[in-house]
């Protein structure tokens, strides 16, 4: 019986400071036996369980792609106990990665459909995860247009700032990066929370369209009624939901909203779905 | 397989040849409340008492558990990489668990046992225990297992099941693993007993008389119930404290905690409970059931909604009764699922225009 507990070891590789106020960071992770990255074969959505011994372990977004091989990795904010303990941990140390766990965003539904991406703050990560997904050469041709709202507080909050800038230079996705307010005179992008700058500048949703929806509930709860503006039905609205896990397989309980649970049945939920659920999360 | 009688001056020759093969566990009372103990050898099992005071779900889901295991040497090569802890399945067997607790075992398995992941603590001991129930002939008055899909003399999850007699007992295999421990006990007699099972059951049925009212909750709108006015009635005396939840054989939630002293650590499991408010506390501070009507809710809705929508295999609760007798506070699980069953009933009456 395989033990879905016990944790792949892996080798911190890299480690980057996403933003300015040094509370999140990017983790990219090498399996210590090679053989254990075929076993952790993953989809753009799903997430992990980072695991420290001697301190515990946090469930966290996949922010690396299927299409990138060799590592995975992870962003995290400091918060609790074992990302502030992680955050204080150096390239060269070893720790666990359990998953991939979860589902997906459902990709296959979306061949052939328009995509529209609305992200917030540091729940970018499995946005940037399914955006480097479908820009891949060989995934780029499934999907029709390709549209991204992307928005932090400054800046300097901006989750992958080299890769937002390559992006907006391309013409088979078109970005609209805002900030929340800023003072810098150069700034070229918008400004204005994600739902306002989302009704300006998203496409109209119709049946060959799907929004997926990642980011903090006050986002979330303001992006809703745009999107419905917008056309898009509530089964073509997805959304990654977040509760507190353990187990991350659907054994321990406490991620449940009404019959489903976040871990195994979720993340990832249409906004219908979520009508017929109660919102414990 | 045939019904074996076992004479009074067999059972404890036979429970003692047992040790040979297995490791016996059994209620053990104290004068006040028995448990589900392991047996020193020449101890029997106490088969006189109603029902022990927590389930026995401890025998494969342990209130504390090590999971995992690891160094924090700086000197280990292998430091910081988690290991599966050593663990002990060789046969064991429980003499004389209610078949209340057996059945809900199984409902049980349907969380640990599935399609994508198998928890191996779980499933490698129940799979090394042989469960030899004892049928109830005198039930409590709390005892309401008849119509939640139980009963004094339900098989589902066991391995024997025995029912005693004025002169020993009767013992009716019920799988090879029960038929291989009543070989290895050297019990053999034979005996045409059919007939004088099925009317001691009939008549232990009978003796319960409290019920469980949870006909309509499976065609029940879940939001509905879920926004039912009575939450508030209904929790307002409660007071958090987990005694349903740890004394319930059908609750199975749990924590995981590392547990680390300077050169090594393990990775270990509790009991936990949806009634304590850290249950679902996010690291942030919100709390998606941050008050008590919202976890009582919790638990009630999962019990008789929940489950019934997710496995179609009725309600998650055996009718044993714990809850009932041990809440400080008086929630009584039958009066909850009354309120939501005839509010379910009464909304689809309205539909059905009756």
């Amino acid at each position: 019986m395989e033990n879905p507990y016990l944790p792949y070891p892996v080798r911190i590789d890299d480690i980057v400071v996403e933003s300015e106020d040094r509370n999140l960071k990017t983790f990219k992770f090498v399996f210590l036996n090679p053989e254990d990255e075929q076993k952790f074969a993953y989809r753009a959505g799903q997430f992990a369980e980072l695991s420290i011994a001697g301190v515990g372990e946090i469930p966290i977004g996949i922010a690396s792609s299927p299409v990138e091989k060799g590592f995975i990795k992870f962003t995290v904010n400091k918060a609790g106990v074992v990302t502030s303990h992680l955050h204080n941990m150096q390239v060269g140390d070893v720790m666990g990665v359990r998953g991939p766990l979860g589902n997906w965003y459902p990709w296959d539904m979306l061949e052939g459909k328009n995509v529209l991406i609305v992200g917030g703050g540091f729940a970018f990560t499995t946005l940037r995860s399914s955006i480097i997904y479908m820009l891949d050469p060989a995934n780029r041709k499934k999907f029709k247009n390709i549209n991204v709202v992307y928005g932090a507080r400054t800046p300097g909050m901006l989750l992958y700032k080299d890769e937002l800038i390559e992006w907006e230079k391309r013409d088979d996705i078109h970005m609209h990066i805002t900030v929340d307010g800023t003072k810098d005179p150069n700034w070229k992008y918008n400004v204005g929370f994600v739902p306002p700058i989302t009704e300006q500048k998203a496409p109209q949703g119709d049946a060959d369209s799907y929004a997926i929806v990642c980011g903090p509930p006050i986002m979330i709860k303001f992006t809703q009624p745009v999107l419905e503006k917008l056309g898009y039905d509530h089964d073509h609205i997805i959304l990654s939901l977040e509760n507190r896990m353990k187990c991350g397989i659907g054994m321990c309980g406490r991620c449940g909203i009404g019959r489903e649970l976040v871990c195994k049945d979720g993340p990832v939920f249409t906004l219908a779905q979520i009508n017929r659920t109660p919102r414990e999360y | 397989m045939k019904v074996i009688k076992i004479d009074k001056n067999q059972w404890s020759q036979g429970l003692e040849q047992l040790r040979n093969a297995f490791r016996l566990f059994g209620p053990v009372g104290n004068g006040k409340a028995s448990s589900i103990q392991e047996l020193a050898p020449g101890q029997a099992p106490d088969l006189t008492f109603a029902n022990t005071r927590l389930s026995p779900k401890n025998l494969v889901f342990p209130q504390s558990e090590v999971m995992l295991n690891y160094s924090l040497d700086p000197d280990d090569p292998e430091r910081n990489i988690l290991k599966e802890a050593p663990k002990d399945y060789a046969p064991r067997a429980v003499i004389g668990m209610r078949p209340c607790d057996a059945k809900a075992l199984s409902l049980v398995k349907m969380n640990f046992d599935t399609d994508q992941y198998q928890d191996p603590y779980w499933l490698n001991l129940y799979n090394a225990t042989t469960f030899v129930g004892l049928a109830c002939d005198a039930p409590a008055s709390t005892c309401f297992c008849t119509t939640a899909g139980c009963g004094p003399y339900h098989e589902e999850g066991l391995d024997v099941l025995l029912v005693s007699q004025k002169d020993g007992y009767l013992a009716k295999p019920l799988t090879d693993k029960g038929d291989q421990l009543l070989k290895a006990a050297g019990w053999s007699q034979a005996a045409d007993a059919d007939k004088v099972i099925a009317d001691a059951k009939a008549a232990a049925e009978a003796r319960i008389v409290s019920k469980v009212e949870s006909d309509s909750l499976r065609a029940a709108d879940t939001m509905a119930l879920y926004g039912a006015p009575f939450w508030e009635d209904i929790s307002f005396a409660c007071l958090n404290c987990g005694t349903c939840t740890f004394s319930c054989p059908t609750c199975w939630c749990f924590d995981i905690q590392d547990e680390a002293y300077r050169k090594k650590g393990v990775r270990i499991r509790n009991w936990d409970s949806c009634m304590f408010p850290i249950f679902t506390v996010h690291t942030t501070g919100h709390n998606p059931r941050d008050t008590k009507l919202q976890r009582v809710r919790q638990r009630f809705m999962h019990k008789l909604k929940y489950f019934v929508d997710k496995y179609d295999q009725g309600i998650m609760c055996v009718g044993c009764g714990r809850c009932v007798r041990q809440c400080p506070v008086n929630i009584d699980i039958r009066r909850v699922s009354a309120m939501m069953n005839s509010m379910a009933s009464a909304a689809q009456c309205a539909v059905g225009g009756k």
